[in-house]
């Protein structure tokens, strides 16, 4: 039934598919050689899916052909950069997770003198401003320091202006309900033309920087590190890694939250950590064991 | 075997998943548009019609033969190479997350001629090019005949685009999968898409 008088495109064998694979590894390899930037071991499936998309878009018939490009073309890369950092985010993504956290984490953290709070993978910050939100209607921004990191600087400069298109805000404030907000989501925001952007009062506490989670060190003692929709996008050998630096970086007894659909099983590491809220994906890392 | 269906799907999937034997011997993903807050709602209602292990699966979950995986709602769901499920949240394709050309290319990616791909009854064109592409990696294609869709866009579109190798009314569907996949179960290997 193929055909029909339809142009059909020739086939497209397994060697062809396998000559792909390595030119992407060769891609990924020259972009860190050249741009620091360590997608080496970043999930297989999504990246493939990804340098091939933008490969579609640009024209180029190989993979190849496309990283002579990258290499030579600042600007180019940038544009590739976009599209292999996943930067899709909402305010209050998953509003049941926030829920449980305001009833779950906060009161414990209500016990601190003061709360250190690591956002991994903030991305344009939909969901730093979530927290910084939630902690101020708990009591708690006062004493809270936010430290939110991403890979991409681009992003992170977006976050920082924490300016969002306002029909995307609509949807925003319908999560912030479900999430258990106690007044109104437009309270925190001003309307401008037909963005919004977040009061200057919720970033007095956030402090933006740069860090790869695949090449960089520990991000000192914190409470609560937050990494949702992070981890999937990594291998099983750079989740490990991941988690150990999690494990490092998060005081006795602090939290960390995954987003949920990830799972600690994978890590290595599942016995550092005691489950607060399964489905939500809330865990707490214990009190060192005595060896007996 | 993946599928993906959007307007009327949840009728057209439990109309083909019921009639599969339990010891049916692929593993089937599924992609069936829907609002992100659904949660694992469709999962457990599909589990009602279907003999197999139904799954709402975490990311990097094993795919086994004989279950059914179902995509969640806000993600995308796609194949590694190692035959576990990835999970994405990039941004929406044909304005779906899951999108089914997401899951389509990387089934044909990694099982090539060993993927069965079926398109059902929707709405838009997602799905076309990725069930194409699964035929020029030599898989098998399949889509519901649009009279018998809910909604025929879907299908139409793949077979404009010349992608599909058979067209069957919804109620032939369930019944020739599992014929035409037992052969499998002698020819099969542990591990499909691997050479």
């Amino acid at each position: 039934m193929n055909g029909d008088g339809v142009e059909t495109e020739t086939a497209i064998s397994d060697d062809q598919v396998h000559l792909e694979d390595i030119e992407i590894r060769l891609l990924l390899e020259a972009i860190y050689q050249l741009y620091g930037y360590d997608f080496r071991s970043y999930s297989q499936a999504s990246m493939r899916r990804r340098v091939m998309h933008r490969l579609t878009m640009s024209g180029f018939s190989t993979v190849l052909q496309m990283t002579d490009r990258v290499l030579r073309d600042r600007q180019f890369f940038v544009t590739l950069l976009n599209d292999l950092t996943v930067n899709v985010t909402e305010m209050y993504r998953d509003p049941e997770f926030y829920r449980a956290f305001r009833e779950e984490v906060v009161p414990v953290l209500k016990t601190f003198p003061f709360i250190k709070i690591w956002h991994a993978g903030c991305a344009t910050g939909e969901e730093i401003y979530s927290m910084a939100i939630l902690l101020e209607e708990e009591g708690l921004y006062e004493r809270a320091m936010l430290y939110a990191t991403d890979i991409d600087k681009n992003v992170l400069a977006a976050a920082k202006k924490g300016i969002y298109p306002i029909h995307a805000f609509k949807q925003y404030a319908d999560n912030y309900r479900r999430a258990g907000g106690r007044h109104s989501l437009s309270d925190y925001a001003t309307a401008r033309y037909d963005s919004v952007i977040m009061e200057q009062r919720l970033k007095r506490n956030i402090v933006f920087a740069d860090h790869d989670l695949a090449t960089d060190q520990v991000f000192g003692e914190m409470h609560v590190i937050l990494c949702r929709n992070v981890l999937i996008y990594f291998d099983r050998t750079l989740q490990q890694r991941v988690f150990r630096l999690f494990d490092e970086s998060l005081d006795m007894g602090g939290y960390l939250c995954l987003g949920t659909k990830e799972s600690l099983r994978f890590s290595g590491d599942e016995d550092a950590f005691e489950v607060v809220n399964k489905p939500m994906r809330i865990f707490r890392k214990r009190q060192p064991r005595h060896n007996v | 075997m993946v599928m993906g269906a959007s307007w009327g799907g949840l009728n057209a999937y439990s109309s083909i998943l019921s009639s599969l034997p339990e010891d049916f011997p692929a593993a089937i993903m599924l992609v069936q548009h829907q609002n992100a807050s659904a949660d694992n709602r469709l999962a457990w209602l599909l589990s009602k019609y279907c003999r197999l292990p139904v799954v709402a699966p975490e990311d990097k979950e094993r795919i086994r033969p004989g279950h059914v995986y179902v995509a969640p709602p806000g993600y995308h769901m796609l194949v590694n190479v190692d035959h576990t499920i990835a999970l994405t949240i990039y941004r929406p394709v044909h304005f779906s997350r899951p999108s089914i050309d997401e899951l389509f290319f990387s089934a044909g990616h990694v099982y090539g001629r060993q993927v069965l791909g079926v398109i059902l009854t929707g709405a838009n064109e997602d799905g076309s090019e990725g069930l194409d592409y699964i035929r020029r990696r030599g898989g098998r294609t399949l889509a519901q005949s649009p009279q018998s869709s809910e909604a025929p866009i879907m299908p139409e579109a793949a077979i404009a685009k010349g992608a599909v190798g058979e067209i069957l009314d919804l109620e032939r569907i369930g019944p020739y999968l599992a014929e035409s996949l037992v052969g499998l179960r002698n020819e099969k290997t542990e591990h499909p898409g691997r050479r």
